[in-house]
């Protein structure tokens, strides 16, 4: 019964994934986006109550907490009609991840953890949010990207098909990325304590996940601006990606 | 009551015309307080007088007195529905020179509070002022630019944002540039600097937008000051090359060039950080965005025409409301005097039933027939049954 609160999700990241690509049915995505993470913050309320462990320790079920930090992320300023496009980017991806979340068994209400300990719910919990954040970041980079690119170019319906000011784009993407880069360290130093209590060596995810957070300290620490920021923090987006799909698999084994 | 429209605009009437009938605001409400119920809606576009149980041809005469010749082939006289649509599609900039320019709706505004109109001039008024308002809000018909010099400062706002703080060097002295400078200034921007070939001009200008003069050969010197520089000279040769741009610059940098030659060298777009835009740009922009106001129009039409029906119902529920409110106060004094035989007869609680239980009989008994009167009169057989009910019912000698 409760795994059945994945489709009303699943329904909505996908009516808004849709609705998204016209500005006459963005108002309706926008709703889509609602009522399908008040689904998913149901269903991952029910699988924590039914849990006797940490719900999300597995790949899959990581992934479906991913999915709900993305689009809850989004939903803090995303849902203006500005910034439709965005929406355009981030509702896919969360329908595909939600979707590949659900097959790898992540969206079961019962799910059977052996360990629930508290380092092991920090440092998920916190290197999610921080990818969850650093996923947004790149969604604007790449509006920024395009913007800047139409601008460049003089497109004519540059003021028609109108996207956020590129300030605005720059300013939100450093400060998403500012908010993410402290949780992606709270995660990671949660994650060192945990290895070190249950021993065991450093696999690639680890080294990955470093890497990205220097790509991000670096981001903020030399203050770059313009297209060159856009790009570093499609690079990092690249690294996240790389981490929550390609590598994982051997982390959470 | 009788609601009809009186008046002439751009459509028909030329500007050497429109002119000499234009008031001012204050004219307006008089001419309309000398006519009786009426609103005068007068701006440089149009000047219009809306009426209520008033003769057009009064109305005519007091427009042709100020004209001072016939205006018979150019105005336009409109009566009930008509010239309440027509007043809808006013308010929402429909009719406008530039589809969904939003001046107008506060025109309209500022000429009904002018006077103090009649019942039915008020709600078709308030309702145009409602229906503009929605065009405004549920379409993006106001949204976009609709001259080169907006469309200018929409550009600079689409690549800072917010321009509150961002400074503008203005570089000649050409009518575009100018107004270009005044959008950018209405959107918060600052212009720091206005060069010009000649220092007096310069002055003049610096001086009425709040900056400091400058020579065109200093406009180099500042380009690390500012974050727009807008350029309309007549000079022969470009006045800004890709050189004169400062090659370290942590924000970008927003050309506008209006020059016809141009007065910005084309290679400044290439490089990182500059945006330009010259007048070929700045027009294509504009016919992009001309094109959506216009099919945002077709949006807002449907949104007027939504209304001007529920202005139709609202006017042919009038002819039925004399009848109906004659049959609930016949109804009523029959009840009352049916009462008042029982009364003594019964005690202080019977008597209390008895009003609650008759009240609810005539209720649900006169329900149907007036539900059925109000759909009647959006049919246009409002009268047909206003005139049965009153002869069924015996209402002849009552009020119409």
């Amino acid at each position: 019964m409760v795994e059945a609160l994945f489709w009303p999700a699943l329904l909505g990241y996908g009516e808004a994934a849709l609705a998204y690509s016209t500005v006459r049915t963005s108002r309706a995505a926008t709703w889509g986006v609602r009522l399908g993470w008040l689904a998913q913050t149901a269903l991952l309320a029910a699988q924590a109550a039914r849990a006797d462990g940490f719900p999300w320790s597995s790949w899959a079920g990581s992934l479906n907490l991913f999915v709900w930090l993305v689009v809850g992320a989004y939903l803090i300023w995303g849902c203006r009609p500005r910034y439709r496009l965005l929406g355009l980017g981030v509702m896919p991806l969360a329908v595909v991840l939600f979707a590949v979340a659900r097959i790898g068994g992540g969206t079961r209400a019962a799910v059977h953890s052996d360990d629930g300990n508290l380092f092991l719910v920090l440092h998920v919990g916190f290197v999610l949010a921080a990818f969850a954040g650093f996923t947004l970041a790149a969604a604007l980079a790449g509006l920024y990207l395009w913007e800047e690119r139409r601008l460049k170019r003089r497109a004519a319906d540059i003021l028609r098909l109108r996207l956020p000011p590129l300030a605005t784009l720059e300013r939100l993407t450093v400060r998403t990325i500012t908010v993410s880069l402290p949780l992606l360290t709270l995660g990671l130093a949660a994650g060192i304590v945990r290895q070190r209590e249950r021993g065991g060596a450093v696999d690639a995810l680890e080294v990955l996940t470093v890497l990205t957070w220097l790509v991000y300290g670096g981001f903020l620490a030399a203050r770059v601006s313009g297209r060159r920021a856009a790009y570093l923090a499609v690079c990092g987006f690249a690294l996240v990606i790389v981490a929550r799909l390609a590598l994982a698999g051997s982390h959470f084994a | 009551m009788t609601l009809s429209l009186v008046g002439l605009s751009h459509h028909v009437a030329p500007v050497e015309l429109r002119e000499r009938v234009t008031l001012g605001l204050d004219e307006a409400a008089l001419l309309a307080r000398s006519l009786g119920d009426a609103v005068c809606l007068s701006t440089c576009n149009r000047t219009e007088l809306y009426l209520d149980g008033i003769d057009d041809m009064q109305a005519l005469a007091a427009l042709e007195s100020l004209a001072g010749e016939p205006l018979d082939d150019v105005v336009y006289r409109l009566h009930e529905d008509e010239a309440a649509l027509h007043l809808f599609r006013v308010a929402a900039g429909l009719d406008s020179l530039v589809p969904g320019e939003g001046e107008i709706l506060g025109q309209v505004r500022v000429a009904y509070e002018a006077v103090e109109p009649g019942p039915l001039l008020d709600r078709v008024f308030r309702q145009a002022l409602s229906v503009g308002k929605r065009v405004r809000t549920e379409t993006a018909i106001g949204e976009s630019p609709a001259s080169v010099s907006s469309a200018a400062a929409a550009l600079a706002a689409q690549v800072f944002g917010d321009l509150d703080g961002r400074r503008v060097l203005l570089v000649g002295a050409g009518r575009i540039g100018e107004l270009a400078a005044g959008n950018l200034a209405s959107r918060g921007a600052a212009i720091a600097f206005v060069a010009n070939r000649t220092a007096e001009t310069a002055r003049e200008l610096a001086h009425r937008f709040g900056g400091s003069p400058l020579a065109l050969d200093e406009i180099a010197s500042k380009l690390g000051e500012v974050d727009v520089v807008v350029s309309s000279t007549s000079a022969p040769e470009p006045v800004l090359r890709v050189e004169d741009v400062p090659a370290k610059r942590r924000t970008p940098l927003f050309f506008i060039d209006i020059a016809v030659p141009r007065d910005i060298d084309a290679g400044i777009a290439a490089l990182d950080g500059c945006f330009l835009y010259d007048i070929d740009d700045l027009e294509a922009v504009v016919a992009e965005t001309l094109a959506g106001r216009r099919a945002e129009a077709e949006r807002g039409e449907q949104l007027v025409a939504d209304e001007a029906e529920r202005f139709r119902s609202w006017r042919a529920s009038l002819d039925v409301v004399p009848a109906i409110a004659s049959l609930r106060a016949r109804a009523e004094e029959i009840r009352s005097a049916e009462l008042a035989k029982v009364n003594g007869r019964v005690s202080d609680d019977e008597r209390r039933t008895l009003e609650s239980v008759t009240a609810q009989i005539l209720n649900k008994l006169l329900h149907l027939p007036t539900v059925r009167m109000k759909e009647a009169a959006v049919s246009a057989d409002g009268a047909a049954y206003a005139d049965a009910v009153r002869h069924l019912f015996g209402l002849e000698d009552d009020t119409r």
